[in-house]
């Protein structure tokens, strides 16, 4: 089952300087939701306050049925079984270069759920072979290419068997065709029915495969529609500014 | 012409000899002593030190007519430092020996010492070095004196020092059994006799064990050769004996004794009778030494690598008295030099608390404590070189800090912290050396005291650079491999 994000009025500050300011969003389960926005808009933090890696100052934020309070500090019996249920999927990849591909995919399932050695390995297995990886299990991070490395990521994230993601990037740092390998592996997960929020410059993947299309800018959200109204038809003209200038 | 021509050389000839000659008798003499010696020797004020042999040597100067100044050399290092020409004598309490002739000439001698031995008033054990010998009691002395050689000979435990102040401390505190040292020592730190106006009054509760023995002779060192003089200060010393102005001198120093009116006729030690040591002793004996120093290395860095980890982590994740202190820690003992820590932990502590340390404990503590903070400091670094990444990936994997630091962060890490670790372990390998100041016998130590015995600085210098050769260059590989295989990833 998936969960629902519902974020409201969530307001970050960095000493003077406001990041996010009173964002309220629903994503419903199963949604697939690209954030979009010029670099320094709030995107990237707003997808790391959903799983705590960034703390906010004002509102609230619900993930399935837990909720995470404003604060320096999370509470960890929120965290935990947040942090569980959502994988995420870096721009950098940050696979554990000391660990075998397999043994990536394998660590957290064995340690934070306990799942015994043996059943980690098979599931591991499928879900390399799932992203077309298995025939790298004993290989190390650094002899993979980046589209590779990233799909591991992915496996990783899927191993913990989410009811989310969250993607931070993903393709940023890849080159075109190895883009995407790493986008059809997550049209495939879209069709599973996965809760997906994808912060990307991606506007041709923004446009197939999201459910809708999030603007953030200068901490606020300007646009939030269906990719056809908010690209397309955008109400606002720095959103029509902002699509120039990525088009270009 | 010409006749006038050597009339001229002949008077450059008369005005320039007799004032070259002159200069060269009125050259002051240089002469090596310790300034940190001891009483009744030399003590006290550098520049102005009191004790019988500065006497004596005022005594000669004024006989020589020439000044004789004084130059510092450690006990140990006088027939060295003489050998090498940086004085023209040495004087001491230097004992004519077979093994000191064999590195100097010496003058006709000027005391006749015997050795006494010294024991806790309390302590009933024994009376004689064969008691000391059979119940297997450790005697303390002088390192390079003729008492150690004795003791060497004898085979009996044994502990040398680098002054005479450490035997008595050691004694006073039951570090060791007993102490074996000339009498004019013994006088004067044993003999609670207050007519004695400089007695050392430091070591209480001392006694002489039975009678003095193993009769010796002082003599005043001069360098191999110098023949010229040699016989110079015979002339000068026989001049002091017999003007009666040694003996006024002895018996102010309290130490004059009928046995000194031997002196009045020159006596002469045979020199054939030298000690020599074959290749294979010697060798066993620097093996032993390396067995020594391979001991505190390895259990000294064990005790640094594990106790450096909590100081590191406490300095980075723990609250703030924890990293505080971690802070603390790290600064104190890397501020301070190790040395001062190995002399408080074996002199200091049983002031402190009642703890004695055996040497042996107290060398792999001081340099396991000292490293702790070094190896700290490489693990903090190793630590925080690991990307923030790596911690929020697997935060958002569920793992706990813990758990992170445990299979993630740490793991990673050691490819950072293993080349300088390596390299620490060199450096401590070498700086064992200095724990010959708490008295633990390692290789250099043991070469040290293989030299002053047997001479031979050269061939057992070279066999002692070989050992620790055979010893760190592999270590310097196994660094540099685990520098190329890890430390550039």
């Amino acid at each position: 089952m998936s969960w629902s994000i519902t974020v409201r009025g969530v307001t970050k500050r960095f000493g003077a300087r406001t990041i996010l300011e009173n964002v309220s969003l629903n994503i419903s389960p199963g949604e697939t939701v690209a954030l979009l926005g010029p670099s320094g808009g709030g995107k990237s933090t707003l997808l790391r306050c959903l799983n705590g890696l960034n703390t906010f100052d004002h509102g609230e934020i619900h993930v399935g049925p837990h909720r995470l309070a404003p604060g320096a500090r999370q509470a960890r019996a929120a965290l935990d079984p947040i942090r569980r249920s959502f994988g995420m999927i870096f721009q950098d990849f940050q696979l554990f270069p000391h660990l075998s591909v397999l043994d990536n995919v394998t660590e957290a399932p064995r340690r934070v759920l306990g799942i015994s050695s043996p059943a980690a390995r098979s599931r591991a297995v499928g879900l390399l072979d799932r992203v077309g990886m298995a025939s790298h299990t004993h290989a190390f991070p650094q002899q993979l290419s980046g589209g590779q490395k990233q799909r591991v990521a992915i496996a990783r994230a899927l191993a913990m068997e989410p009811r989310g993601l969250l993607c931070d990037e993903i393709t940023s740092a890849l080159d075109p065709e190895l883009k995407n390998e790493v986008l059809s592996v997550l049209e495939g997960l879209k069709r599973d029915g996965l809760t997906i929020v994808l912060v990307t410059h991606e506007i041709g993947f923004a446009r197939r495969a999201a459910d809708r299309v999030v603007m953030l800018c200068d901490g606020k959200v300007l646009e939030d529609g269906t990719p056809a109204q908010v690209l397309d038809h955008p109400k606002t003209e720095r959103m029509a500014l902002f699509l120039q200038r990525v088009l270009e | 012409m010409s006749n006038s021509w050597l009339t001229l050389l002949l008077a450059v000839a008369c005005f320039i000899s007799p004032t070259a000659i002159q200069a060269q008798e009125k050259r002051p003499l240089v002469c090596g002593t310790d300034l940190e010696g001891g009483i009744p020797y030399l003590f006290g004020d550098k520049n102005d030190p009191a004790g019988f042999e500065v006497d004596l040597m005022d005594a000669l100067a004024r006989e020589l007519g020439r000044p004789i100044r004084r130059q510092h050399a450690a006990f140990d290092s006088l027939l060295p430092t003489l050998q090498r020409g940086d004085v023209d004598l040495a004087m001491n309490g230097l004992e004519i020996t077979p093994t000191n002739l064999k590195q100097a000439d010496f003058t006709r001698p000027y005391y006749i010492y015997r050795l006494q031995l010294i024991a806790r008033i309390d302590d009933e054990r024994f009376v004689s070095l064969n008691d000391c010998k059979e119940k297997k009691l450790t005697v303390g002395t002088l390192s390079g004196s003729s008492a150690a050689r004795l003791l060497e000979k004898e085979e009996i435990s044994r502990k040398l020092y680098d002054d005479q102040e450490g035997p008595f401390k050691d004694l006073v505190q039951k570090q060791i059994d007993a102490v074996l040292f000339d009498m004019p020592i013994a006088l004067y730190y044993v003999v609670p006799d207050n007519q004695i106006t400089h007695r050392k009054k430091d070591y209480p509760g001392l006694k002489l064990v039975g009678e003095p023995f193993a009769e010796g002779f002082y003599g005043i060192a001069v360098k191999k050769g110098n023949g010229a003089l040699t016989k110079e200060m015979d002339q000068a010393l026989g001049r002091v004996i017999r003007s009666g102005e040694l003996k006024r001198i002895l018996t102010k120093w309290h130490l004059w004794s009928p046995d000194q009116y031997r002196l009045y006729t020159p006596l002469r030690v045979d020199e054939n009778a030298a000690l020599s040591l074959g290749f294979a002793q010697y060798f066993l004996l620097l093996l032993q030494g390396a067995g020594v120093t391979i001991l505190i290395t390895f259990a000294g860095m064990a005790l640094a690598v594990s106790i450096g980890l909590p100081i590191a982590t406490s300095r980075l994740y723990g609250p703030w008295p924890l990293r505080w202190l971690a802070i603390g820690y790290v600064e104190f003992f890397r501020g301070i030099p190790v040395l001062l820590l190995l002399y408080f932990l074996y002199f200091g502590l049983p002031e402190l608390i009642d703890l004695k340390l055996n040497p042996l404990t107290a060398a792999i503590l001081g340099f396991g404590l000292n490293y702790a903070a070094y190896e700290a400091e490489i693990y903090r670094g190793g630590i925080q070189s690991i990307p923030v990444g790596q911690w929020e990936a697997s935060a958002s994997l569920g793992m706990s800090p813990l758990l992170t630091f445990r299979r993630i962060v740490f793991p990673q890490s050691i490819r950072v912290i293993l080349p300088p670790m390596t390299n620490d372990f060199i450096a401590l390998f070498k700086d064992t050396s200095v724990v010959s100041i708490i008295s633990v016998i390692e290789l250099s130590k043991q070469y040290q005291i293989l030299t002053k015995t047997y001479g031979g600085f050269l061939q057992i210098g070279l066999t002692t650079a070989a050992l620790y050769l055979v010893m760190s260059v592999p270590l310097g590989y196994l660094s540099r491999y685990l520098e190329r295989r890890w430390g550039a990833k």
